[in-house]
């Protein structure tokens, strides 16, 4: 059944208000999205009624809060499709995420000379903690070309991941919207013998999860961006991998045992949860996942598919000669549209979207790799969410127009 | 409320459409130097070639948006001859300028009555004042400071160069 994207709106209050005189038409979901009132009800009430710190009081609201963090954790499993909380570790986003990964396993596993791959579309949060590897011990990194279309250039796949012990990659592009074809490149990686991270960052909160079926090693996710709040994300990992990994923060909370001469490490997931943990957050990511489950996670991606479908339609019949970036058609992309609009930098085309209350946002998205070889040095990137409908486009269209009366050369 | 006719004055949108001195200078003679702001992936070289204590010519390129490509283009024209003394003071004057405490906007107030400040007040900026209106708009004070940046750090760099001993 197609979303209710009217009822959808009323669940999300900040959509109600106005900036310049003109209703809020927030299209950047991408970068993080807005929140309903059951997460925010969710935190508050914690706050009111539960809060304690968890996995330590033995009086009832500690408990209480235990239970409500752990709940957290085996919800998120369930939204994930993963076989067991155990594999489902708490982290402050994805970037941490990656960074455990890099830490722990990348500072155990790899010496210099061994291979990492990732693509030309990674986010930096899937850059930069292998290249400081790099930097630090010298670890080779190659890249998957990405193609005129948008797409994975896999012709030269095979020949890559040769002899690599990682491949790192992007499930959906946050510039290009492109949908990556996870479990053939994860079973193009295991038979290469290399272990495969996917940033889930722009999967997540868009489409159907299913662990399992894509084959991955490691998997994160941010909260902020589906619905939830900020400050919690996850690292999700394959219990053997999490088992042999050393610990990445240290402290309270992932110790079974401190001596004056050492420690030892607690269970996974928690030997990875250093210090008191985000646990109002847990509780309002429990709740967005509920409420995404609620929704339906195939309805969300077709109401996205559709929306993004008319939107490339809209742009393109209002504006002949703008440039979307990435793939074609909308049954290959997420909800992302990356624009560059005939002269007009992104950050003007932002600005005066925004006299429109339209939020889009503009730059390099933290992929200057890919900017370059875009050939540009920023784009005015619109995304979309669950509560966004075709007026809203609309809006966008019109405002596009806007910009061409300012500063067409 | 700021409109964005604050932002977007005809003479900002001048220097935008058809950029002054725009180009390179080889190097050397000419000292290049490029300014980055990560934010938002704007980028701009400057050449600066100093005769004689003098900015005797400007060029530059990049990329960015019209504050930002606008203000380089402006800044250009308002060095270009003078003094690197002269040059720094107008730096100073602009950045102060770029520092205004939004609540002074509408009283029309200058400067926190320190020397620097004191001296900078008496710098005319012309044109430069077009760019008045982008305090307004905080997070675009960065589009607007980029080449002034730059240029700092290409007069820091010539001069630098300019003690060592010859060899």
């Amino acid at each position: 059944m197609a979303l209710d994207v009217a009822t959808i709106k009323k669940d999300f209050p900040i959509l109600e208000r106005t900036v310049h005189d003109k209703r809020l038409v927030y299209l950047d979901s991408a970068a993080s999205s807005q929140k309903p009132l059951s997460v925010l009800r969710a935190m508050d009430a914690y706050y009111e009624t539960t809060n304690a710190n968890v996995h330590r009081g033995v009086y009832a609201i500690a408990e209480e809060a235990t239970r409500l963090y752990e709940k957290a954790r085996t919800d998120v499993a369930r939204f994930m499709g993963a076989g067991s909380a155990a594999e489902v570790v708490f982290t402050k986003n994805v970037t941490e995420a990656i960074n455990l990964v890099a830490y722990s396993w990348g500072r155990t596993n790899l010496a210099a000379g061994d291979v990492v791959v990732l693509t030309e579309m990674e986010h930096h949060a899937n850059l930069v903690p292998w290249l400081a590897l790099k930097a630090e011990r010298g670890i080779e990194i190659r890249y998957i070309p990405v193609d005129g279309q948008g797409f994975l250039d896999m012709t030269r796949l095979d020949e890559a991941l040769d002899g690599a012990k990682l491949l790192g990659v992007t499930s959906v592009s946050n510039v290009l919207g492109t949908m990556n074809p996870i479990p053939r490149l994860a079973e193009a990686a295991h038979a290469a013998g290399a272990l495969i991270l996917v940033d889930g960052a722009q999967h997540a909160p868009h489409m159907p999860l299913d662990i399992s079926a894509l084959g991955c090693d490691f998997f994160g996710l941010t909260g902020h961006k589906m619905l939830g709040p900020t400050g919690i994300g996850v690292l999700w990992a394959r219990a053997d991998l999490l088992e042999a990994m050393p610990p990445f923060l240290c402290g309270g909370e992932m110790i079974r045992d401190v001596r004056l001469d050492g420690f030892s490490t607690n269970d996974v997931p928690w030997k990875f949860e250093a210090g008191t943990p985000p646990i109002a957050e847990a509780v309002g990511l429990s709740a967005a996942v509920e409420y995404l489950e609620a929704l339906g996670m195939d309805e969300v991606r077709e109401h996205e598919r559709s929306l993004t479908a008319y939107a490339l339609d809209a742009l393109r019949g209002a504006h002949p000669d703008l440039v979307v970036h990435g793939p074609p058609a909308a049954d290959d992309r997420g909800g992302v549209i990356s624009l560059q609009y005939r002269d007009v930098h992104p950050h003007d085309l932002s600005q005066v979207l925004d006299q429109a209350g339209v939020c889009v946002r503009a730059g390099h998205h933290c992929a200057k790799p890919l900017m370059r070889r875009l050939g540009v040095s920023a784009t005015a990137r619109a995304s979309f969410s669950v509560y966004n409908d075709e007026a809203d486009v609309d809006v966008l269209v019109s405002a596009l127009a806007d910009a061409d009366a300012l500063f067409s050369l | 409320m700021p409109g964005l006719e604050d932002l977007y004055r005809e003479i900002i949108l001048d220097h935008y459409r058809s950029p002054r001195n725009r180009g390179e200078l080889p190097t050397p003679p000419a000292h290049a130097e490029t300014g980055f702001n990560p934010l938002c992936g704007d980028e701009i070289t400057l050449y600066v070639q100093v005769d004689d204590g003098r900015l005797a010519d400007v060029k530059l390129t990049g990329q960015g948006c019209s504050i930002s490509q606008s203000s380089a283009s402006m800044m250009s024209t308002a060095v270009k001859g003078l003094s690197v003394d002269e040059a720094r003071a107008v730096i100073r004057r602009f950045k102060s300028m770029m520092s205004i405490h939004e609540s002074r906007l509408d009283g029309g107030g200058e400067g926190d009555g320190g020397d620097e400040d004191a001296e900078a007040a008496n710098v005319k900026l012309g044109d430069l004042e077009a760019l008045q209106g982008v305090v307004k708009f905080p997070v675009r004070i960065k589009c607007a400071t980029l080449a002034w940046n730059t240029l700092t750090q290409a007069l820091d760099a010539v001069g630098a160069s300019s003690q060592q001993p010859p060899g």
